[in-house]
């Protein structure tokens, strides 16, 4: 990297291109002080031999004594960025030992919360391969005691509450998002509806479940379990996050459009349906499918509204809905004979939950891109 | 909004506006009724166990005594997830906003994300069957270096189900939500105040101390709590990955260990009738009042630094 003083201080997206630990980087976006004129800087590369030293450590101490992997590693780590620290300090000074230490340490924080993600995704994948077959998407537990069967009424299940909590919260989100952008300005229901919604994005997802068995108890009496009642859960919570979506899409698009078609004559309603709505479409897309990802997956309002059966079961106001993660999670705590027959459905069950999770994700990202407005 | 002006007029003659409006402000309006209903509907089936004599309640020692170790519970956990997760999230926070490569720090950014998307019953299959039992041995050492330290008395768990690996488990789920909320916040730091530390000499980490964290100390705390929120109410991976059997106690790596609210809800409402559903519904009630406190002030904090910085 040539002429390090022609550049501006201000262009961080150069300096950072550097990796943490980078010793080029410390002493390029520092002008030269009075600090770098006493002291030299460490090579290049320092950080990659500290990381090295730290595996090496805990391959070492791993091999020699019977320590438990996290310790070795905890231990290995530990060494490692002493070391850095310390080669910093005798050859940079103490300011720039520090500014290593942190450098260090938040690195090390990234690489400790990726674990069990990588962890998680590794188990799930290789555990759930073994009843990743066409039964397991065709074959109920209908009459299944043992081994095979398959999760065809709770994948089926899981998309009917979904699809019919969605069909609740959409309308109902979006048009309260309509209300705070375009009606509601800085008035005193918008401002308490804002800061409610927040603060609803917070309910645990096992009082909405409660909440929805209550209202139904209230009306009809105890001991009911409707595929609608998981839906109304689930509504509880995916509301807010459409209102949010909905709201910050609504927010940005620009008051000129509107401006013009007020200028034309248009009504304030055609307005929004005509202008707004489409201007933010590929936003809100994007917004409701996250929101779908995310209640898609819970568990906990679902086991008490719904319960379970092993048959399948289409209507959602008629009798227990078996869904996938309520299905999943009996499947673990209750294992029968053979247990593992149980076990590796579940983990199955987790893989199939993970895959939707994942395809509605991208699908929004996509949505975004593809229904974006073509202006500018 | 000043664009509001003219087609508010307009809405008093043309019969569209008013129904679009109207519906609208319903909406509205509706969602504030779902939030009274969630406690008062929760209320009215708490209500028979708020009134039954004592000696009715499970345990026959009155509800106080029933929910008080469950409160305890959903509380220790929370707080080591908290302990452990801050530092870490605001690690990863810093990492992505200041540390990393612009051109990958979005895409680590969407990767801790996806951290948020993975179902919570996933996170407590993991925990029960993969963390749990890797946990088993570094319990055991704990029990035998450490067994002094009250915390890690033992007998150690052999199943590694305890109030750690919870609060561990618990601690990677609050993760993404701190982490995102922080870096949002870091990254609204004024450039110029960092252009003006880095000017004076100052080194990476303390343009960090001077300009970055004081910016946004208040947008971490409230991350944070938002994150204990999320905590308190968590219940699938807890009701796994805990082995609920036992009172209050501060030994977090024994198998003897109180259930949270969440958990104990998830784990007897399936058989759960008449009076023993109304006290499941009265934590149920207890733990939204928790999380909804928690929240509240977690979003008043964010909304009146908004107002203050902007």
């Amino acid at each position: 990297m040539s002429t390090p003083s022609t550049r501006e201080p201000a262009q961080r997206d150069e300096e950072h291109q550097h990796g943490p630990g980078d010793a080029g980087a410390l002493s390029k976006h520092q002008p030269p002080s009075l600090a770098d004129s006493m002291h030299g800087s460490l090579p290049r590369w320092a950080g990659a031999a500290a990381a090295g030293l730290a595996v090496l450590v805990a391959a070492a101490l791993l091999a020699v004594t019977g320590l438990h992997v996290a310790l070795a590693v905890i231990v290995g780590v530990v060494v490692g960025v002493a070391a850095f620290v310390i080669a910093s300090r005798a050859v940079e000074g103490e300011r720039a030992a520090t500014d290593r230490f942190v450098t260090a340490l938040v690195t090390v924080a990234f690489v400790v919360a990726l674990l069990p993600l990588l962890s998680v995704v590794w188990t799930t994948v290789s555990r759930g391969a073994a009843r990743f077959d066409v039964a397991f998407f065709t074959q109920s537990m209908s009459g299944i005691v043992g081994e095979g069967g398959g999760a065809y009424h709770a994948i089926m299940g899981t998309l009917i509450i979904t699809g019919l909590a969605t069909l609740i919260s959409v309308p109902i989100g979006t048009m309260t998002a309509i209300y705070l952008v375009e009606y509601g300005g800085d008035n005193k229901l918008s401002k308490v509806v804002t800061f409610l919604v927040d603060v609803m994005t917070g309910i645990p997802s096992i009082v909405a479940g409660l909440f929805s068995l209550a209202l139904f108890t209230l009306i009809f009496g105890p001991g009911l379990r409707l595929g609608i009642m998981g839906a109304i859960a689930l509504s509880v919570l995916m509301i807010p996050i459409v209102v949010r979506a909905v709201e910050e899409m609504l927010r940005i698009v620009p008051a000129r459009l509107r401006e013009s078609a007020y200028a034309l004559g248009v009504p304030k309603w055609r307005t929004i349906v005509k202008v707004v709505l489409p201007t933010a479409a590929s936003g809100i897309a994007s917004g409701i499918v996250i929101a779908i990802a995310r209640v898609m997956g819970e568990t906990a309002p679902l086991l008490v509204t719904v319960g379970l059966t092993s048959a399948t079961n289409f209507n959602p106001f008629d009798g227990r809905m078996p869904v996938l993660p309520v299905f999943a999670y009996y499947q673990i705590i209750t294992p029968g004979i053979p247990p593992q027959a149980f076990i590796d459905r579940a983990w199955t069950s987790a893989l199939v939950l993970i895959l939707f999770v994942m395809v509605l994700n991208v699908a929004a990202r996509v949505l975004a891109k593809a229904l974006a407005p073509k202006t500018r | 909004m000043t664009t509001t002006t003219p087609a508010l007029t307009g809405s008093r003659r043309r019969p569209g506006d008013k129904i679009f409006s109207g519906t609208a402000a319903a909406s509205a309006v509706l969602i504030l009724l779902i939030l009274a209903g969630v406690g008062l509907f929760l209320l009215a089936e708490a209500y028979p166990a708020l009134v039954a004599p004592s000696e009715d309640i499970e345990g026959g020692r009155g509800l106080v005594l029933y929910l008080w170790p469950i409160l305890f519970g959903t509380l220790i956990t929370s707080i080591i997830a908290m302990v452990v997760a801050v530092p870490v999230a605001v690690g990863i926070a810093l990492f992505i906003s200041h540390y990393a490569p612009r051109r990958l720090s979005q895409g680590l950014g969407y990767t801790i994300d996806l951290l948020a998307a993975v179902p919570s019953i996933v996170y407590g299959f993991w925990g029960v069957q993969v963390f749990a039992l890797a946990l088993v041995p570094l319990y055991q050492w704990l029990e035998e270096n450490l067994g002094w330290i009250p915390l890690f008395a033992g007998p150690a768990s052999t199943t590694g189900k305890t109030i750690l690996t919870a609060s561990l488990v618990l601690a990677v789920m609050i993760l993404p939500i701190i982490s995102a909320l922080s870096r949002e916040v870091f990254l609204q730091t004024p450039r110029l105040h960092e252009e003006a530390a880095m000017a004076l000499g100052a080194t990476r980490w303390e343009m960090i101390k001077y300009a970055v964290i004081p910016y946004g100390r208040s947008g971490v705390v409230s991350a944070s709590m938002l994150g204990l929120g999320r905590a308190l109410g968590e219940t699938m991976a807890v009701t796994l990955v805990l082995s609920a059997s036992g009172g209050v106690s501060f030994n977090l790596i024994n198998s003897g260990n109180p259930p949270t609210l969440a958990a104990e809800i998830a784990l007897n409402f399936p058989e759960a009738t008449g009076l023993r559903l109304s006290e499941l519904i009265t934590a149920g009630l207890l733990l939204f009042l928790l999380t909804f406190a928690v929240n509240f002030a977690a979003r008043a904090l964010v909304t009146r630094q908004k107002g203050g910085s902007t």
